[in-house]
C-alpha cells in the first residue's frame, strides 16, 4: 500500500505538466474525465423520458433552467446492468463546441477520486477494439494498481449509436 | 432622399472625405432634378445611382479600415451619374443646361483640388462676383438647437469674413408662459460690408442650409431691399435627422450587401452584438406595467404583515391580490414579448434591391410586390427567416421567372411578378413567395429523383409529394451551375431552417403558370399557450393553438378501417386516432379506446386525434431548446420546466404526424 502511494506521489513530483482527472466507476471498471469539463456532481433523479431515444439516453433534466440530456454511460459502454439506485451519481459535463457550451449529465455507479496525472503518463488507447468506439477514448492511465480509461468528453456529445441499431428490414 | 444625400455630402466634406462628397454631390443633382420635376426617373437611371450608393458604402468601409486609397471605379461611378444628368438635359431648357455646366465645373474642382475644396451650389455668374455689400436674412428653423447647431456660431463665422451689422428680430418671441427654452424664436437681419462672394456666405451656412430660411441679396443701398426669392432656400420644420424607417432600410440593405457571398453555401446565423429598435410606445407600456406590479407587490406585503399579526380574516383580499399579480405578470410577459416583435419590413425592405440587381444581372424584367410588411414577427424568427427568404426569392427570379423572349412566346406579360406577402392565420404567420414564372417541372423532378435513386419509377406520387423532393439535399434539376443557383444546396437548408423554427414550408405550382412557396411559422418562439396532458408517467405539452377540441370518446363512434387504422367519427368527420403512448414508446395507464380522452389537433388542414391518459391544466410555458444540449427529436419541438421544476416535453404536432405517415411508408417494406 505504501509503495503504491509512493509511486503515485512520484508521478506528481517529477512532472510539472500535470493534468487533473476525475475518476469514476462503471460496474468494475475505472474511467476518468478531464476535471475541467466537470461542472457538478448530482444525485440520481428520475429524468423526463425522451420518446424513441436510444436506451442509454435516460431523458432530460432541468439544471437551473437549462434542459440537459442524461446519458447512462454503463448502458452506452455496455458495462454493468444500468440499474439506477439511490447511490447512483450523475456527473454534469460541459464542453465548448463550436463557440457554444453543451452540457449533459452522465450516469455512473460512483465517483472515485481526483488524480493528478502527468501528460507523459497518458498512454494511447489499447490496440484491441472494445465495445466503446475508439474516438471516445483519448487514452489510458495507470493509477496505482488500477488502470483507468480516459474519455474524450467532446466525443461523448455524439448521441447517435456507434453501432447502427439492427432493424427488421 | 435628397435631404439624406445632402446631409451625407455635408458631413463628408466636413471631415474631408472628398471622394464621398464628390459622389453624393452628383447624386444630389439627380435627386434635385427629380424633385423639382425637371427630370423623370427612368428605369435605366436606378442602377448607376445604386452603384453610387454602393461605392460610397465601400469607401466608408475602406476608411474604417484605415485604407486611404481612392476607390478604383470612383471616376466611373461619377461619370455614369453625370451621364444621367446629361441625358436629362437633352429635352430640357437651355438655362438648365447652362446651370449644369456650372455644376460640372464645381464638381471637377471637387476632385482635383483635394483638401481646399469648396462646396458650392447655384449659378456661377452671381456667386463668384465680388460684391461690396450683402444683406442676409437668416431665419433658423424653430428646432435648430435640437440638431446640435447654434446660430451664433454661423454669425461669428460670418464676422470673420467681413464687418457685420446684425439686427436681431425678436418678434417671434412668445409670452413667457409659452416659452420653450429648447426652441429658437430669433431671426437675424445681417448686413455685411466687405468684398466677398456670395458662395463664401453660402459656405458658412452650408451646414444648416436645410434647417433655415436664408435670403442673400446684394445690398445696393438701404432703401432697396428687394428680397431675392431666387435663392430662397426651402424651409421646413422638419429636422435633418433621417426618419427611423429610412435608417432601418439602410441597415438592412447593408446587411444584404454583405451576405450574398456566403449565402450560397451555408446559412450561418450570426446573432452576436445585435441591437433592436423598440417603439417608445411599447416601452412606455412596459413602464406602466412595472408600476402596477410594484403597487401589487406593496399590497401583498402589507397583507403579509396583517397575517403575521394574526389577522386572518383578509384571505379574500389576499386572493384578489394574487389574481392581480397573475394579471400583472401576464401582461408584463406579453409586453416583454412584444418588444421582441419587429415588423417584417425589416427583411422585406431588402428585397427591392436584391430583385433589382439580380433581374438586371439575368436580363429579366421583374415587378416585385410586397404585401403585409407591417405584420410583426419575433426578432429571432425574423433573423433566421431572412436567409431562407432571400434564397426563395433568388430561386423565383432565377428558375421561376422566364427570360423575356420566352415569356412573350408563352403569351405572358414581358414583366414577371414576384409577390411577397405575409399574414396571420390562426396561431401562425404565413409568408408567401409567389412568382408567375415557369413553375416547377414535374417531369424533370421525377426523372432527376429516379436517377438519384430517391424514388422508384413505378410508384405513383401526388404533386405535393413530388414538389417535396426539391427540398432533398443535393437536388437540382438545373443543368448548369450558375453563380446564382443550381448547386442543389439551398432548398434543403431552407427547409431545415424553417423546421428548426418550428415552422413548415409547402409548395404549390402549376407548370408554366406559377409557383408558390408558403412558409408557416409560429408567432413567437419563446412562450406558448399549452395544454398539459398525461401519457403514462410523463407529462407533455400540446400547443393550444393546434388543438381543435378535447373530448371523451363515445364507444360507438370508434371504428377500425383500412387495415387496423382506428378512426373516430366526430360529427361528420372521420378522425384518425394516434395512440400517443405507442408513438412515444411509453407504457400508458389506459390503452382502451372506449371512454378515453382524445385531443383533436389540426395539422396542415388535417384533423388528427391524439389518445392521452389525462388532461391537466392549461398554462403558458416557456419554450426551452432541446437541441442546445441534445439532438433534435422528431415529434418534439422543445421542452419546458413546470412549476415543480420537472421537465415536460412539448409535442410538435406536425412532427408527430410526420412520424406516423413515415411509419406507414415503411410498414409495407418491412412486411
Amino acid at each position: 500500500m505504501n509503495e503504491a502511494v509512493m509511486e503515485y506521489d512520484e508521478l506528481l513530483a517529477t512532472d510539472s505538466n500535470t493534468q487533473q482527472f476525475l475518476t469514476f466507476i462503471l460496474a468494475d471498471e475505472l474511467y476518468a474525465v478531464d476535471i475541467l469539463s466537470v461542472q457538478e456532481i448530482r444525485g440520481w433523479e428520475q429524468p423526463t423520458l425522451i420518446p424513441n431515444a436510444p436506451v442509454y439516453i435516460k431523458g432530460v433534466i432541468n439544471i437551473r433552467g437549462m434542459i440537459i440530456p442524461v446519458m447512462d454511460l454503463r448502458l452506452r459502454f455496455n458495462v454493468g446492468n444500468g440499474e439506477c439506485i439511490a447511490t447512483t451519481v450523475v456527473i454534469v459535463l460541459s464542453v465548448k463546441q463550436g463557440g457554444v457550451n453543451r452540457t449533459m449529465g452522465v450516469v455512473v455507479d460512483a465517483v472515485s477520486d481526483v488524480v493528478n496525472i502527468s501528460e507523459s503518463a497518458l498512454s494511447s488507447a489499447l490496440p484491441v477494439k472494445g465495445v466503446i468506439a475508439a474516438d471516445k477514448i483519448s487514452g489510458i492511465i495507470n493509477i496505482k494498481k488500477k488502470t483507468a480509461t480516459v474519455l474524450a468528453v467532446e466525443m461523448l456529445f455524439d448521441f447517435k449509436p456507434s453501432i447502427p441499431i439492427s432493424n427488421d428490414f | 432622399m435628397f435631404r439624406a444625400a445632402h446631409s451625407i455630402k455635408g458631413g463628408a466634406a466636413t471631415f474631408n472625405l472628398i471622394d464621398i462628397a464628390g459622389i453624393t454631390h452628383e447624386l444630389e443633382f439627380i435627386l434635385d432634378f427629380i424633385r423639382d420635376g425637371s427630370k423623370c426617373l427612368l428605369q435605366s437611371d436606378i442602377s448607376p445611382m445604386l452603384a453610387a450608393v454602393d461605392a460610397v458604402r465601400k469607401i466608408i468601409d475602406m476608411r474604417k479600415g484605415g485604407n486611404q486609397e481612392p476607390l478604383v471605379n470612383q471616376q466611373a461611378v461619377i461619370a455614369s451619374l453625370r451621364a444621367i444628368v446629361n441625358s436629362k438635359n437633352l429635352g430640357s431648357a437651355e438655362v438648365q443646361a447652362d446651370n449644369y455646366h456650372n455644376f460640372a465645373e464645381h464638381t471637377q474642382q471637387f476632385e482635383s483640388n483635394g483638401a481646399n475644396h469648396t462646396l458650392q451650389t447655384g449659378g456661377k455668374s452671381e456667386d463668384e462676383q465680388l460684391i461690396n455689400n450683402w444683406e442676409i436674412i437668416f431665419i433658423p428653423s424653430q428646432n435648430i438647437f435640437l440638431t446640435g447647431n447654434d446660430p451664433i456660431r454661423f454669425i461669428r463665422e460670418l464676422s470673420e469674413l467681413a464687418e457685420l451689422t446684425v439686427n436681431t428680430n425678436i418678434k417671434q418671441l412668445p409670452n413667457w408662459a409659452f416659452f420653450e427654452p429648447e426652441d429658437c424664436y430669433l431671426s437675424w437681419h445681417i448686413q455685411i460690408r466687405g468684398m466677398i462672394t456670395k458662395s463664401d456666405i453660402l459656405e458658412v451656412f452650408e451646414w444648416i442650409a436645410d434647417d433655415c430660411q436664408l435670403t442673400i441679396s446684394p445690398l445696393i443701398n438701404n432703401e432697396d431691399r428687394s428680397i431675392n426669392s431666387k435663392e430662397n432656400k426651402q424651409s421646413d420644420e422638419r429636422d435633418t435627422l433621417l426618419d427611423p424607417t429610412e435608417q432601418l432600410t439602410r441597415q438592412s440593405s447593408q446587411v444584404q450587401q454583405l451576405t450574398p457571398v456566403k449565402k450560397e453555401q451555408s446559412f450561418t446565423i450570426n446573432t452576436s452584438n445585435q441591437s433592436i429598435r423598440v417603439n417608445v410606445e411599447k416601452i412606455d407600456n412596459l413602464f406602466n406595467l412595472v408600476g402596477e406590479l410594484v403597487i401589487t407587490q406593496s399590497m401583498l406585503y402589507e397583507l403579509g404583515i396583517l397575517f403575521s399579526q394574526g389577522n386572518l380574516d383578509c384571505i379574500e383580499r389576499l386572493q384578489s391580490g394574487f389574481t392581480q399579480l397573475l394579471q400583472n405578470t401576464k401582461e408584463l410577459q406579453e409586453s416583454v414579448m412584444r418588444i421582441r416583435m419587429v415588423p417584417i419590413s425589416f427583411i422585406f425592405n431588402r428585397f427591392p434591391r436584391i430583385v433589382h440587381d439580380l433581374a438586371n444581372q439575368l436580363g429579366k424584367k421583374v415587378d416585385l410586390k410586397i404585401e403585409g410588411e407591417g405584420t410583426e414577427l419575433d426578432k429571432n424568427v425574423m433573423e433566421q427567416l431572412a436567409d431562407p427568404l432571400v434564397h426563395l426569392v433568388r430561386n423565383s427570379l432565377d428558375h421561376g421567372i422566364e427570360a423575356i423572349t420566352q415569356r412573350m412566346q408563352n403569351n405572358k406579360f414581358e414583366t414577371g411578378t414576384i409577390k411577397l406577402s405575409e399574414c396571420h392565420r390562426g396561431g401562425n404567420i404565413i409568408i408567401e413567395v409567389y412568382d408567375d414564372g415557369a413553375g416547377l417541372n414535374r417531369q424533370a423532378i421525377l426523372t432527376k429523383a429516379e436517377t438519384k435513386g430517391l424514388i422508384k419509377s413505378s410508384e405513383h406520387f401526388s404533386d405535393s409529394q413530388i414538389f417535396e423532393l426539391i427540398f432533398e439535399p443535393g437536388f437540382s434539376t438545373e443543368k448548369a451551375v450558375t453563380d446564382v443557383s443550381g448547386r442543389g444546396v439551398g432548398m434543403d437548408v431552407v427547409r431545415k431552417n424553417i423546421y428548426s423554427l418550428g415552422g413548415n414550408i409547402t409548395v404549390e405550382s402549376e407548370q408554366g403558370l406559377f409557383s408558390r412557396f408558403q412558409i408557416a411559422l409560429p408567432l413567437t418562439l419563446a412562450i406558448l399557450d399549452g395544454q398539459l396532458v398525461k401519457v403514462g408517467s410523463e407529462t407533455y405539452v400540446i400547443p393550444l393553438n393546434s388543438i381543435v377540441e378535447s373530448l371523451l370518446m363515445i364507444p360507438g363512434a370508434i371504428q377500425q378501417v383500412s387495415g387496423a387504422l382506428e378512426v373516430y367519427r366526430l360529427r361528420q368527420e372521420n378522425i384518425p386516432v394516434i395512440r400517443l403512448y405507442q408513438l412515444l414508446n411509453l407504457t400508458a395507464a389506459n390503452t382502451d379506446l372506449t371512454n378515453a380522452l382524445l385531443v383533436v389537433v389540426e395539422v396542415d388542414g388535417n384533423k388528427i386525434g391524439l389518445l392521452v391518459d389525462d388532461l391537466l391544466a392549461q398554462q403558458q410555458v416557456v419554450i426551452k431548446s432541446l437541441e442546445a444540449n441534445y439532438d433534435k427529436v422528431t415529434g418534439i419541438s422543445g421542452a419546458t420546466i413546470l412549476g415543480d421544476g420537472t421537465v415536460a416535453l412539448i409535442l410538435d404536432v406536425s412532427g408527430l404526424v410526420r412520424l406516423v405517415t413515415d411509419d406507414h411508408c415503411f410498414k409495407p417494406c418491412a412486411a
